[in-house]
């Protein structure tokens, strides 16, 4: 033992030992790595900080200009309908692949034999590495032409509600199509997260709920997915940070336009398809007002994040982690 | 309620893998069965297949018959499920539900398949099932604090009201002592003794003096050597096991010669 620690030892290590305290490696060696660590988690805290007054810098123009030169009329005008129509793809997005994602994560877990249940698991992950331009490309080529039979008979037998007010939009380019084309980008997120955690909840805790006469499902509810709340509740918030700030697949997709109630016509905005269309051709107070618009989706991104991060702590006590 | 189990010419398989072969064992009713033996020898297996819970294992599958009362538990049509809320079954580490207090802990078993149960009702059941694991004076104060939150000791018996709580006919509790220390042992092997009144128990355990202490038979499983199957050496009641064995394995084993 003590030949081999001698002899992987660093010759340049010049330290004197004792002869009863063992080797405790090379000191250098220490400082310099819990320096990088250092560095790197400094770093990180930096390039947040840039960023924010980055952007808080750019957009001050927007809040001192004279209102008549914005878009407008008034910054806030500007801003709501981008809020709302962002809201909306995402929540649309949500809907569907929070109960699918989580579905699919337990079949992998917990339902479908081993074998089966690998290959179901790396064809979700290819999923995620396909590049959003040709979810986008999917999306307005074939998606949204497929679709406005569906959206007709929407606006035909649910016109009543606003929601689905006709006419429907004949090329399929609305909110909705946006909405479900960012749903299925974000469901490898949230299925290989969540298949993550399920797959880790205790064995011993699975049998405690089977052994008392639990069924399949019964101990799905009784082990797995309080142990998992936590974990889902992350998994969903960061499928949403990912739809809030989706660009291409939103700008392909949507025929933008006013913001609209109903989620099958033309019509609403995102952000990030906002910024991303008017960028190339934007100088000056246009130039603020788009990066001012990235700013209050940065605040809105970070509001998610916190909201997340309480919810995930109010259940510490009851985490299974004590 | 307390039900006999006999078992006959049973196998346990995990997939191609012979692992325990050809017991016969008839356990009385309102008594305490210790199995003893190496690791390794399936003991804890063949404790598994009296409730069903080995099939939680892919590719586990038995021969041979498991009757309680003389209903084969294997029989055709039979759901795994229903058999395991007759037959309880307390782990080798304590493990109450962790997002669940103690009260809820008690009941989950009760809550199960829907059924409904009033508050006074649940009340009386929880008490009634914490007195009867020993459990209700330390912890009557605080039943809707988290149950993991209890000693390692009282986090099994927690278990054990849990498991006595659904009205099982069988307790089956494999190595319930193994992760504790020798005070919560005590306190356990003493609830074991009271169990008995009302319940068939079977457990198993790797603490010899244990299984003198607390069990009316003693069943001891070996096995000739890796690979291949566990089988029951010995079933006798516990004083001949340990002082007067018919096998010379036995005799060894109960010894300390091997394992």
């Amino acid at each position: 033992m003590s030949i081999s620690a001698d002899a992987l030892k660093p010759s340049g290590n010049k330290r004197t030992q004792t002869k009863d305290l063992p080797d405790v490696g090379n000191p250098a060696a220490d400082k310099i790595f819990s320096g990088i660590s250092l560095a790197a988690g400094i770093l990180i805290l930096v390039v947040l900080a840039a960023v924010a007054i980055f952007l808080v810098a750019q957009a001050l123009p927007v809040f001192t200009a004279d209102s008549e030169d914005l878009t407008s009329g008034s910054f806030l005008k500007y801003i709501l309908p981008l809020t709302i129509g962002t809201l909306i793809a995402s929540t649309i997005a949500l809907l569907l692949a929070t109960p699918i994602g989580i579905g699919v994560a337990l079949f992998i877990s917990h339902y479908a034999p081993a074998r089966l249940s690998k290959g179901i698991g790396y064809v979700i992950d290819l999923l995620a590495a396909i590049p959003s331009v040709i979810f986008g490309a999917w999306g307005a080529s074939v998606l949204a032409p497929k679709i406005v039979p569906f959206y007709d008979w929407l606006a035909t037998y649910l016109g009543f509600l606003p929601i689905f007010e006709g006419p429907a939009s004949q090329t399929g380019k609305t909110i909705l199509t946006a909405g479900i084309v960012l749903g299925i980008m974000i469901l490898p997120i949230i299925t290989s997260m969540c298949r993550e955690i399920f797959i880790q909840t205790p064995k011993l805790q699975e049998e405690a709920a089977l052994g008392l006469g639990a069924t399949r499902w019964e101990m799905i509810r009784m082990t797995v997915f309080p142990f998992a709340r936590g974990g889902i509740i992350s998994a969903v918030m960061l499928a949403l940070g990912r739809a809030l700030g989706e660009t291409m697949a939103v700008t392909l997709v949507l025929a933008s336009g006013p913001l609209t109630a109903s989620l099958i016509t033309s019509g609403n905005q995102t952000f990030a398809s906002e910024i991303a269309l008017n960028f190339p051709e934007a100088y000056g107070l246009r130039m603020s007002e788009l990066i001012a618009a990235g700013l209050v989706l940065f605040v809105i991104t970070l509001i998610v994040n916190v909201i997340a991060r309480l919810i995930v702590s109010r259940y510490k006590e009851f985490s299974g982690a004590n | 309620m307390s039900k006999r189990i006999d078992v006959e010419n049973l196998n346990v398989y995990y997939g191609d893998f012979l692992a325990v072969e050809d017991v016969n064992m008839a356990i009385e009713p309102r008594s305490v069965t210790a199995f003893i033996g190496p690791s390794g020898c399936g003991k804890s297996t063949f404790l598994r297949t009296l409730n069903r819970m080995h099939e939680v294992i892919s590719g586990a599958r038995v021969e041979g018959k498991v009757l309680l009362d003389g209903d084969d538990l294997y029989g055709k049509g039979v759901d795994p499920v229903v058999v395991r809320s007759q037959i309880g079954m307390v782990f080798q580490r304590p493990n109450p539900f962790p997002t669940m207090s103690i009260r809820e802990n008690v009941l989950a078993g009760v809550k199960l398949n829907n059924r409904k149960i009033s508050k006074t009702d649940a009340d009386e059941l929880v008490e009634n099932s914490l007195r009867g694991a020993n459990l209700w004076n330390e912890v009557k104060g605080r039943l809707d604090k988290p149950g993991s939150g209890l000693s390692g000791g009282q986090q099994q018996r927690l278990c054990i009201a849990r498991s006595i709580a659904v009205k099982p006919d069988v307790i089956l509790m494999d190595e319930p002592c193994s992760a504790l220390d020798p005070i919560s042992t005590l306190a356990v092997e003493d609830l074991i003794n009271e169990l008995k009144e009302e319940y068939t128990v079977v457990i198993v355990t790797h603490n010899m003096q244990q299984a003198a202490r607390v069990s009316d038979k003693t069943a001891f499983f070996n096995i000739a050597g890796t690979g291949k199957p566990g089988k029951l050496i010995e079933y006798a009641p516990t004083q001949e096991i340990f002082n007067n064995p018919s096998e010379k394995s036995t005799e060894d084993y109960v010894s300390g010669r091997f394992g």
